[in-house]
């Protein structure tokens, strides 16, 4: 990867479920440590977008590099944590045990410490050896976001991050998102939660039935009034 | 991380998970016990005909037992969608169908050692003449059953009718495999060895395995990704 290499660089991509285009022509340009909110109304195409990063969809047709390769190359997997809708976490194996086996997946040369680290940073070292099942909802989203981030990821994947977390989970995603930028990850996140998105992006991008309508910094606007964005750019 | 560690970590994985759940282990002994249960009220223990079909009877039990095996193969990392995330981790999509075919190839070996002798008291038969023989043509032929089981259960971990769907996608295309454990079993239950005569059939497992592992392998990619 060269150094002037974009993070993130999408052009031309279209991706159809049937005959319908979910995403129409996509591009797009991610520079390394900058976090993008990703904005759109239900339905405009920012998830399959996500998934098409992530390489869990394949679009039909254009080019998408992450650091400069294919996403489905394993380097570039290695580089990349996703938060999704699912928690990604196995209900009939222990806290500790998921963030060991993801720790393993992702070639951490210090499995067991690593998710011993990733429990306390997540307020979950004294629940480390109970089974997910017996969680409540916030527990495994801050399970969630330590497997997300065990492996030190220089691309994270972000959709809908904040919805339904309580207040002390934001604080926590918030903080482990800012220690994600001050150290130089890339963010790309889709959310509808927009004031507590705003105070960390650099950049927004805003999607209106799978075309992209508006890529850029975030407009100083926004800080004021959120929905600045969606009004501007015609969605109302 | 080599392949064969990743392999191993998915396949502890999976065979943890059953320990813990048990969903399908329980289902699928259940299930083969009752059918041996059943089928021997319908049969005269002491005929000969029984050792004739012995292989017969014992394949098909593995299979349809199986079927519950590989069924929750894939479903099980719908919940939470944590096929996502194993599909995003570096580990190849290779090594994390190896790692699940070598669950299911230990999940179903497990059954057909519950399976066996109760097979043998039920049906009053020496079915340990020739055990590393018959463990050998056992590991070939539930290799075979598992890793198109595996296949196909990623094919349709997504469709809603994915437990009729799959014996209905998998056994013929089990049939070579199934056909050749069914004679050697029986071979080797009636006879004790393997006659020159019927060597072919312990080839035609070798080969099947080695042909359908390498094209599952080459196309799993494709079929978790699409």
């Amino acid at each position: 990867m060269s150094a002037a290499a974009p993070a993130v660089q999408i052009s031309d991509l279209w991706k159809y479920y049937g005959d319908y285009p979910a995403l129409k022509s996509i591009g797009l340009s991610i520079h390394a440590g900058s976090c993008l909110s990703l904005l759109g109304r239900n339905g405009a195409g920012k998830t399959t977008l996500l998934r098409i990063l992530a390489g869990l969809l394949r679009p039909q047709r254009g080019d998408l590099r992450i650091f400069g390769h294919d996403p489905r190359d394993g380097a570039t997997r290695a580089r990349i944590g996703i938060l999704g809708h699912g928690i990604g976490v196995y209900e009939e194996l222990s806290a500790l045990e998921n963030l060991k086996l993801f720790a393993n997946l992702y070639g951490l040369p210090n499995a067991a410490e690593s998710a011993k680290d990733w429990l306390k940073r997540t307020y979950l070292d004294n629940v480390s050896d109970s089974l997910v099942r017996e969680f409540s909802r916030g527990m495994r989203q801050r399970l969630a976001v330590a497997r997300a981030f065990i492996h030190g990821p220089d691309l994270l994947l972000l959709d809908e991050p904040f919805t339904s977390l309580d207040d002390r989970a934001i604080a926590l995603l918030q903080s482990l998102l800012q220690g994600a930028l001050n150290r130089g990850a890339t963010i790309v996140m889709s959310t509808h939660q927009l004031r507590e998105a705003m105070e960390l992006s650099t950049d927004v991008a805003l999607l209106n039935r799978g075309k992209l309508v508006f890529q850029g910094p975030r407009p100083v606007e926004m800080l004021q009034d959120p929905t600045w964005l969606y009004r501007t750019y015609g969605e109302g | 991380m080599n392949f064969v560690s990743q392999t191993l970590t998915v396949a502890g994985k999976d065979i943890r998970s059953e320990i813990r759940t048990k969903e399908s282990l329980n289902a699928a002994i259940s299930f083969a016990i009752v059918i041996l249960v059943i089928f021997s009220f319908a049969v005269d223990p002491s005929a000969e005909q029984i050792k004739e079909m012995s292989g017969g009877l014992l394949w098909i039990v593995f299979a349809f037992a199986g079927a519950l095996i590989l069924n929750r193969s894939f479903a099980r990392e719908l919940g939470n969608d944590c096929l996502d995330a194993l599909i995003c981790s570096p580990v190849p999509s290779a090594a994390l169908f190896t790692g699940k075919a070598a669950a299911n190839f230990v999940l179903l070996m497990v059954v057909e050692a519950v399976s066996l002798p109760i097979f043998g008291v039920l049906y009053n038969m020496q079915w340990m003449r020739d055990p590393a023989t018959l463990a050998a043509v056992c590991m070939l032929a539930t290799w075979g059953i598992t890793i198109i089981g595996t296949v196909f259960s990623a094919l349709t971990v997504n469709l809603r009718l994915r437990e009729l769907m799959l014996p209905v996608l998998i056994y013929p295309m089990m049939i070579p495999a199934l056909m050749a454990a069914m004679r050697l079993t029986t071979v080797l239950i009636s006879e004790g060895t393997i006659p020159a005569d019927d060597i072919i059939w312990l080839r035609l497992l070798v080969g099947f395995d080695i042909i359908f592992t390498a094209l599952s392998v080459m196309l799993i990619d494709t079929v978790l990704i699409g």
